[in-house]
């Protein structure tokens, strides 16, 4: 128990501000300097000292958020123990992402209620006087805990958890029946049983998975990103979508200068709006900012809404910004269809799929309808029905089920190498324990009664 | 009309297989210890299949042999089969199984108790214990004979306020229709422990040449058979084979239509049957759907025609259990030696015990096998082991000898009882081991011999010979570590295997990893040592091919090891822990865990109630620590 390392976020989750993730335990340094690029890798650097750079997702090699990193190592710390604590800003979005790739490392667990200040109380932090001031917090913490844990589990989500359990249970009660009972008439397992039932089960995470996003863009809105050249109409879009003259509106290329966040609602779809400075090599010193900006803003995008002007040609920067926007999530809005047709429309297309491309007329509202159904389809496969989702919102959830999947990754791998049943067991048997920690549950004796309820054994 | 009729070290209650372990491992031990049985000739008796070991059970008896018990010993003289089961599979999960000459192994048995020295077996039926200052010093039997003792070792099996049951008939008796032990209850009761009531069967034996043997097909052993013990090198024993057949449609056509007449569902068993061992009423119930269930026969012996006719458990009357024998195809003439029934009888509640089998509410008072809410031989020796031998550490002033979850089935089994008692009878399984890869069948030897030897029950040669043994095994695995294969070396035997051939040498270890490489194939090309035995280049293999899957276990059990560390003193009052739910606070205070790790298994303590108490704990030991100074 002491010798895992855990992870938190130690501040009130706030938009916008800043948030520290906690790590504490043997192997936070380590761990942390794995997916943090710096000037100084971590291992080396001196305790008690403040660090620049990145998070790294260690699996696409992407950054994941530009961050503060303190290191102290143990005891002189929190927790006795080597901490390092993660500031980001960025808001929930941000912190969750750098807490997901901080969980995913080895020996790493999201700390359990008042759990750092247990261990700083253990390792003899805190002094006697308050120990019965910790049993408080702890007590505390896991009845809140609890009773968010308690509403979860009487929810649809818990409901598929379970079912997502039930699968892996069959498969571990028919994996243990042919080891305790290898002579009884019960089918062998086979490797396209296991495979099979593993299969299913991954499929099902990935599902919840899905819906982990679902659930994070219907809370926080999708970031969407309206880019273009100067003048194509990139803010009387926005002023259409939030029936508001928040961005200023002008036909002089290069007056919108700033980056404004805007929410709306289109169809039931929450869109966070960034309005960007016109995207064009620029020598105006304030606007080269808002330039900038929008770059930063086109890259942190969930969706990019890049507008083209039906009636002028291409333009080099319309070519240029088509080449940058490949393989992003975007859609391509032809505004001023009520004019005459100069675009070479069959350009577009080449870069950018026909379902992704909407006509519309901004200034004529046409086409509003259309970019709802391309937004939906592109997030929700057009099938969003805002009160019947499933979500999976909470980190520790969305850790535990990716290691479920992971374990049953390697059941899979496992057995197509040829390796013996009982020990493919161990890897299903993790994603069942994974499994049953989002719901809290005890293993216990569950499993040898799904054996004696699914099998006919006896003597 | 009571008299003094001697006084022990230790006394054990029953010679059944929990019995006999405990009373030779306390005589061994260098305790004058007396071995008490209703019956004389019941010692060491199999009153339900001729067999003994398969997955987790033969794990036990290896375990119980490292430990220097008698059941590997004596079913490796007595076998009339042997099969290594589960041999597809993985190492940890290999199991060895015997079919028993039933007579031959009670002979055995009761051969090696009488010429144990230090050891007296005598017929004699316990009635009263004997408790003074909450201490058990003795027992007195049906004769009025008074045994005086330091401790007491329970073992009464399925004897207990027995009753068996066979349709509408019911009687009190023991197994097989010997005397029940009857007031023996009474005053376990009287001195403070809960008692339950569990539910056992049998199924009917037939006799051989009324059997027709075409109809089935046969099960025989393994050629070159293994054996139980460590000490065993052979064997001359003739093997004979079991036969398999099924039910028939009619089977459960005379089941279902006889359905009234079933002690099981007419409400007369009150006891609580295992789900491990369902009588064959209740699977055709229980799973209408499954057309037709296994029957195994096996041979009770080799100077008998008794088959036991396995998978036929039944408390069916007598003329439905005919019925139900002949509706199975080769058994369609055969006659019934002995009917099958369903027997009752009390166990103590395990949740009253400690982790060293000694009872909490009497003092040197301990209990072993079925008592304790099991079933099964094996499980019942293990136990019996481990009584005896705390038993006579007990008497010794020494610290009981607990087996943890990671050392052996018999700690997961001991740990289970103890922590969450259980609701019907218990039976080992693999699967209750969280540390299956480690406790194998391959390995109780270096898992549990220096315990062995420790205790005094493993002779000093024996443990010289595992030593070298242990020696022998990492200096192979250094070896194949530095020994290099050149591709033109192996690549010819690696395509015959089935594996990708080299490209660039490597060490003869890491070829050894490869799935389809076996040690024999690589002795061709890198010969071993000569002392090496097959079972030494079995260790190696093992060792090497599942490394990957064995560190991730034993960094598990470093982590379950640390919380066993931290103990928990007895004088805890847990209505005194801030904080703490209040079932957690109950259950702490019935079970009285000695460790934060026993805690933790206990069921309705959480996580949040494991952390308080680890803060209350180390408030206390710092309180303590300053009283101290």
């Amino acid at each position: 128990m002491v010798h895992d390392t855990i992870a938190a976020i130690s501040t009130a989750v706030g938009e916008g501000g800043i948030a520290i993730i906690r790590i504490s335990g043997p192997d936070a340094i380590e761990g942390i300097a794995q997916i943090f690029r710096s000037k100084i890798s971590l291992k080396d650097a001196d305790t008690h000292t403040l660090h620049y750079g990145h998070i790294v997702d260690p699996k696409t090699g992407d950054d994941v958020e530009e961050v503060l990193v303190t290191l102290m190592r143990g005891p002189r710390s929190f927790t006795a123990e080597d901490v390092v604590e993660i500031n980001a800003h960025g808001g929930v979005i941000a912190v969750k992402k750098v807490l997901d790739v901080v969980l995913q490392q080895d020996g790493f667990r999201t700390a359990e209620p008042g759990e750092f200040t247990k261990r700083a109380f253990l390792n003899g932090r805190i002094d006697l006087m308050q120990a019965e001031a910790v049993i408080d917090l702890i007590r505390s913490k896991s009845d809140r805990a609890f009773s968010v844990a308690r509403k979860q589990s009487e929810g649809v989500l818990s409901k598929r958890i379970k079912a997502l359990r039930q699968t892996v249970i069959e498969l571990l009660a028919h994996i243990e029946v042919n080891i305790d009972y290898p002579e009884h008439d019960v089918e062998e397992m086979t490797n396209l049983f296991i495979r099979d039932q593993c299969d299913s089960a991954i499929d099902e995470i990935d599902r919840l998975l899905k819906t982990a996003n679902e659930g994070k863009i219907l809370r926080e809105g999708i970031v969407t990103a309206i880019v273009g050249r100067p003048n194509v109409g990139k803010s009387s879009l926005m002023n259409v979508l939030t029936q508001e003259n928040k961005a200023i509106v002008t036909d002089i290329p290069g007056t919108t200068r700033d980056v404004i966040e805007q929410f709306v609602a289109l169809n039931g779809i929450p869109l966070r709006l960034l309005d960007t400075a016109g995207i064009r090599e620029t020598s105006d010193v304030v606007e080269r900012i808002g330039v900038e900006r929008s770059r930063n803003a086109l890259e942190e995008a969930d969706l990019i809404l890049f507008v083209l002007n039906y009636n002028e040609p291409l333009q080099d920067d319309d070519i240029e910004l088509l080449k940058q926007l490949k393989d992003r999530p975007v859609i391509a809005i032809v505004n001023k269809t009520d004019l005459p047709r100069q675009l070479e429309i069959e350009v577009v297309e080449e870069a950018i799929p026909a379902d992704s491309i909407v006509r519309m007329s901004v200034l004529e509202e046409d086409g509003l309808d259309r970019l709802e159904r391309t937004i939906s389809e592109m997030f929700f496969e057009g099938q969003l029905e805002s009160n019947d989702l499933t979500y999976v919102s909470n980190v520790r959830h969305i850790s535990l089920l990716k290691r479920a999947r992971q374990s049953l990754v390697d059941a899979i791998e496992a057995s197509d190498a040829g390796i013996p049943i009982d020990l493919i067991q161990i890897d299903a048997r993790s994603a069942w324990e994974s499994l049953g920690e989002i719901l809290g549950d005890e293993a216990g004796d569950s499993l040898i009664d799904q054996i004696f309820s699914q099998f006919c054994l006896g003597k | 009309m009571g008299y003094l009729a001697g006084q022990y070290d230790v006394i054990v209650i029953g010679a059944g297989h929990a019995g006999c372990e405990s009373a030779l491992a306390a005589a061994r031990m260098g305790c004058e210890t007396l071995l008490l049985t209703i019956n004389l000739d019941m010692v060491a008796f199999m009153p339900c299949n001729p067999s003994i070991g398969g997955p987790a059970k033969g794990h036990v008896v290896r375990e119980i042999d490292a430990l220097g018990g008698e059941m590997g010993r004596n079913i490796d003289k007595t076998f009339i089969q042997m099969r290594m089961l589960n041999t597809g599979k993985g190492p940890a999960v290999h199991a060895l199984r015997a079919q028993a000459d039933k007579v031959d192994y009670q002979y055995e048995m009761k051969k090696t108790i009488e010429e144990t020295p230090r050891l007296t077996l005598r017929q004699g039926m316990a009635e009263e214990l004997i408790v003074e200052d909450g201490k058990c010093v003795g027992i007195i039997t049906k004769t009025g004979a008074e045994y005086r003792s330091r401790t007491v070792v329970v073992t009464t099996g399925t004897y207990l306020r027995g009753k068996i049951i066979m349709g509408e008939l019911m009687y009190e008796s023991g197994p097989n229709n010997q005397q029940p032990s009857v007031k023996l209850a009474a005053s376990l009761k009287e001195h403070g422990l809960e008692l339950v009531r569990f539910k056992t069967g049998t199924p009917p034996r037939v006799h051989k040449d009324t059997i027709d043997f075409s109809k089935t097909e046969i099960q025989p052993g393994d050629e070159k058979p293994k054996f139980f013990s460590h000490e065993t090198e052979s064997s001359n024993n003739e093997q004979l084979p079991c036969w398999l057949t099924y039910t028939s449609e009619d089977t459960h056509k005379i089941i279902n239509s006889n359905l009234h007449r079933a002690p099981m569902f007419s409400g007369a068993i009150e006891g609580t049957g295992p789900r491990y061992c369902p009588s064959i009423e209740d699977k055709i119930v229980r799973f209408a759907d499954k057309p037709k269930h296994q029957i195994f026969l096996e041979p009770e012996g080799k100077n008998t025609s008794e088959y036991y006719v396995q998978g036929l458990s039944t408390s069916m009357p007598e003329d439905v259990q005919l019925g139900i024998v002949r509706s199975v195809p080769g058994l369609e003439k055969a006659e019934i030696m002995r009917n099958g029934y369903a027997i009752e009888y009390d166990a103590v509640v395990p949740t009253q015990l400690w982790p060293s089998l000694e009872t909490k509410v009497i003092d040197g008072l301990f209990t072993a096998g079925q008592i304790n809410g099991t079933s099964g031989y094996e499980e019942a020796a293990g136990q019996g082991v481990i009584a005896g031998i705390n038993a006579a550490r007990k008497v010794q002033g020494k610290e009981p000898i607990i087996i943890g979850r990671a050392e052996g089935y018999i700690g997961v089994m001991i740990d289970d009882l103890v922590t969450k008692g259980t609701n019907d009878p218990y039976r080992l399984l693999t699967s209750r081991a969280e540390y299956r890869l480690l406790l194998r069948h391959d390995n109780a030897d270096m898992r549990l011999t220096p315990t062995g030897y420790e205790i005094g029950l493993i002779s000093e040669e024996r443990y010289n010979k595992f030593l070298r043994k242990k020696e022998l095994v990492e200096l192979d695995i250094e070896r194949l570590r530095g020994i290099k294969v050149k591709p033109d070396e192996v690549n010819e035997m690696l395509t015959a295997a089935g594996t990708a051939a080299m490209t660039n040498g490597t060490d003869a270890l890491s070829l050894l990893r490869r799935p389809e490489v076996t040690y024999a194939m690589l002795e061709t090309v890198v010969p071993s040592v000569p002392e090496m035995t097959e079972e030494m280049k079995e260790q190696v293999e093992i060792q090497i091919k599942y490394e990957g899957y064995i560190e991730k276990q034993l960094v598990q059990v470093a982590r379950l090891n640390k919380m066993e560390k931290k103990r928990i003193p007895d004088d805890i009052d847990y209505s005194d822990v801030h904080s703490l739910a209040s079932e957690a606070k109950q259950k702490l205070a019935l079970i009285r865990p000695l460790s934060i790790g026993q805690a933790s298994r206990i069921a309705g303590v959480t996580p949040a109630d494991i952390s308080i108490l680890l803060v209350y704990l180390e408030h206390y030991n710092r309180v303590t620590a300053a009283r101290g100074s």
